[in-house]
């Protein structure tokens, strides 16, 4: 209980003076998962969308495939992205790895299904009221996907919200295509663990008190942003 | 009417193995309001969602005859229940000119006039969802005509209408039809159906029943359902 | 529209890029991590050098399984034997030794084992082990656990019993354990310095050189991984072995006591 009333203090303290390093790794924590969470909703959101219009024979596989790969360790996805980006693995020429560009390019391969999942319950239901009326209308299949997920955008920020959580959260495949490096690649996530290893656990709770202030500023933004732009309803 | 121009072939929809229309062969013509009858569950809404194209036809055809390929081009529907987008009035009666390419501020622009033209004198800014029952009902027709389509389906455009609602709609039908608008249409008013219809299309358990012009049918219906169905009897 | 706004800022954010300066990535085992010897380290070879040393704290294991992948440019490791088979496997250049820190003894403070009069390691492993005191061991398969299986090889006994206590866990964690049980605990010199929770320990036994912990250097094969910055590891090797390294590693206080000794030798 002292730990986390230290954790509080200590993390008022780095916030109020700024330091220098919180503000340096809470930066490179945004830039890289709001990178993944645009990249992921651009590909997440018109995919679930697809999937949500289309009747194909593997439709009921890809959905259960989608919906598996939601729990994927985020260990695991780190370990394949290292294998790939390593020197000595097929991509390893692009020099990427312990670079933040592989830490987004993880983080997309986590957050991906969790969008696309959860747009696709979405627009399945928004499909379902507006079937008849843009198939009467004679909306080609483009124009169908851009007018669901346009429409659909409430329900769909919070998908692109949920994978932005589950990024900036995670620590299993940053830590390891990362590596964690002091000034370069280290975020809160990994910062947390680096100070709980060495057993300063106040500092850890600070980091650990940031980031969550991190991913209520970010949902209340959107929120915020969202609310104006629509007047007068939620 | 000089000649057909939608002809109905044998048309049949099944769903799960049971018949829900047909086999039905009928022809429409060119102009006019032509409505749709009987009891519920005769198929008066499957029937108008097949001409339109909504449905997948199980045997027969759909020809478009003369000039009806004209009227195949460019219609439109009204659903018994308006289809309520995420979005403003305005925008929600733009919506189809958006899809055709119109930039978005001529697409308001003419939204706007199409909104006075049916009577909608609400703040178009509002999100439909926040309509009224009537106010929506005129949306939907605000959105339908704002292709001015040259063939329009109505599916009980009044069902659940107040009769000032009912009688504004009414006016905006008769004056498109003045405009030269085919319209099809169906609905469980029979006054209704005395006040608008030129022509009647009776339909009882999927089947045609009963085709010909208003004044005849409503004088002298020929079959006994249709005599049934106009006394007030429950039609089996 | 704001909905876009958001997207447009974030797309921004993405795209940012990084700034480049000379820099090379070496990995190192957290000991050496934990002991805080780096902060002080890194900023100077950067001024004497202008390399900037990015650093992958990672297990023994993992640290050298990045070197031979190429993923990293230099090793910093202890574990001597692992570093000799690294080297036979065509991984590095070579080895060159940096600095030793050392293991210690804790125990509690009234020694009732007597370990502190023993002369040699395996003398006190003997004495605890005949006296059946409570005995924590990190029972993880680290180094330092390896490390101390080895002492009691070498010391004639196999631990069993109820006074060995393995807890598989790292050293923060059983230096708790053993605080909580007053148990005798053998752990690396910077963390038992850096833990806050002793309560009756004391350190009991020190200074026998099987105890040293050996640090060595090891430069990633160029012919392997052509793309590695070996000039850059030779610079900061030829850093490492300097008069200037010497003077700051020997210095590095901890509590007033010092934690690592310079040995290397000038070739």
């Amino acid at each position: 209980m002292n730990d986390i009333l230290q954790g509080m203090a200590r993390a008022a303290r780095l916030v109020v003076t700024l330091d220098a390093d919180l503000v340096e790794i809470t930066a490179l924590s945004l830039q890289v998962s709001l990178g993944a969470a645009v990249i992921a909703s651009a590909i997440g959101l018109p995919l679930g969308a697809w999937l949500a219009i289309n009747r194909f024979p593997a439709r009921r596989v890809v959905i259960a495939v989608l919906n598996a790969l939601m729990g994927l360790p985020p260990v695991v996805v780190g370990l394949i992205v290292y294998v790939l980006f390593s020197r000595s693995g097929p991509l390893g020429a692009l020099g990427l790895l312990f670079t933040p560009t592989v830490m987004v390019i993880a983080q997309v391969i986590i957050i991906t299904p969790i969008v696309a999942s959860v747009s696709h319950q979405a627009i399945r239901e928004l499909w379902a009221d507006y079937h008849d009326l843009l198939i009467s209308l004679k909306a080609n299949r483009l124009q169908r996907i851009v007018t669901l997920l346009w429409d659909g955008r409430r329900a769909l920020m919070t998908a692109s919200l949920a994978g932005f959580g589950r990024g900036v959260g995670e620590v299993g495949a940053i830590m390891i295509v990362g590596g964690n490096i002091d000034h370069a690649t280290r975020v809160l996530t990994t910062a947390i663990a680096l100070e709980t290893g060495k057993g300063a656990f106040d500092m850890a709770l600070a980091l650990g008190f940031v980031l969550i202030g991190l991913a209520i500023s970010v949902n209340l933004a959107l929120h915020f942003l969202s609310r104006t732009e629509r007047g007068s309803r939620w | 009417m000089v000649s057909g121009m939608i002809v109905l072939e044998g048309v049949e929809l099944r769903r799960g193995g049971r018949v829900i229309v047909g086999p039905v062969s009928l022809t429409l013509g060119a102009e006019g309001i032509t409505m749709v009858m009987g009891p519920n569950g005769a198929g008066k809404t499957t029937l108008l969602r097949a001409l339109h194209g909504l449905e997948r036809l199980s045997s027969g055809q759909i020809r478009w005859a003369g000039n009806g390929n004209a009227l195949r081009e460019r219609q439109a529907f009204v659903f018994q229940t308006p289809v309520l987008m995420r979005r403003s009035a305005l925008d929600s009666i733009a919506y189809p000119l958006r899809l055709r390419g119109v930039k978005r501020a001529e697409a308001r622009e003419r939204a706007a006039a199409c909104a006075e033209q049916v009577g909608l004198r609400v703040n178009l800014k509002k999100e439909v969802s926040d309509l009224s029952g009537g106010e929506k009902q005129k949306m939907a027709m605000a959105r339908a005509l704002i292709l001015e389509p040259a063939l329009l389906f109505l599916d009980e455009p009044s069902a659940n209408l107040d009769g000032r609602s009912t009688r504004e709609i009414e006016e905006i039908l008769n004056r498109i039809r003045a405009g030269g608008t085919r319209i099809v249409m169906s609905t469980h008013d029979i006054g209704q159906a005395r006040r608008l219809a030129d022509d009647v299309v009776f339909l009882h358990d999927g089947k045609l029943a009963e085709q010909g012009p208003s004044a005849a049918f409503f004088d002298a219906p020929q079959s006994s359902q249709a005599q049934a169905y106009l006394k007030g009897d429950i039609v089996l | 529209m704001k909905f876009r706004t958001i997207i447009a800022a974030a797309a921004t954010a993405v795209f940012a890029t990084m700034a480049q300066a000379e820099e090379m990535k070496m990995s190192v085992t957290t000991s050496f991590a934990n002991s805080g010897l780096a902060e002080v380290l890194l900023p100077e070879i950067e001024k004497d050098t202008g390399i900037t040393v990015q650093l992958l704290v990672v297990g023994t294991g993992q640290a050298l399984k990045l070197g031979a992948e190429g993923d990293v440019d230099a090793v910093l490791v202890h574990a001597k034997a692992a570093e000799e088979k690294w080297l036979a496997e065509g991984n590095g250049t070579h080895r060159r030794e940096i600095m030793y820190n050392d293991f210690i003894f804790v125990g509690p403070s009234d020694d009732p084992a007597g370990a502190a009069k023993a002369d040699k390691a395996t003398g006190a492993l003997q004495a605890i082990a005949a006296a059946q005191a409570p005995f924590v061991s990190r029972g993880d398969d680290s180094g330092t656990h390896k490390m101390e299986l080895s002492l009691w090889k070498a010391a004639g006994i196999e631990p069993q019993g109820d006074w060995y206590r393995a807890v598989g866990q790292g050293m923060g964690a059983a230096l708790n354990t053993a605080s909580g049980m007053n148990a005798y605990i053998m752990s690396d010199r910077a963390s038992w310095l850096k833990f806050a929770n002793k309560g009756d320990l004391k350190l009991v036994f020190e200074g026998d050189p099987v105890l040293f912990n050996q640090y060595a250097f090891l430069p990633v094969n160029p012919a392997k991984h052509p793309h590695v910055k070996n000039d850059l590891a030779n610079k900061l090797e030829a850093w490492l072995v300097s008069d200037r390294a010497k003077a700051l590693i020997d210095g590095y206080m901890l509590n007033g006591e010092k934690l690592f000794t310079f040995n290397a030798k000038a070739e």
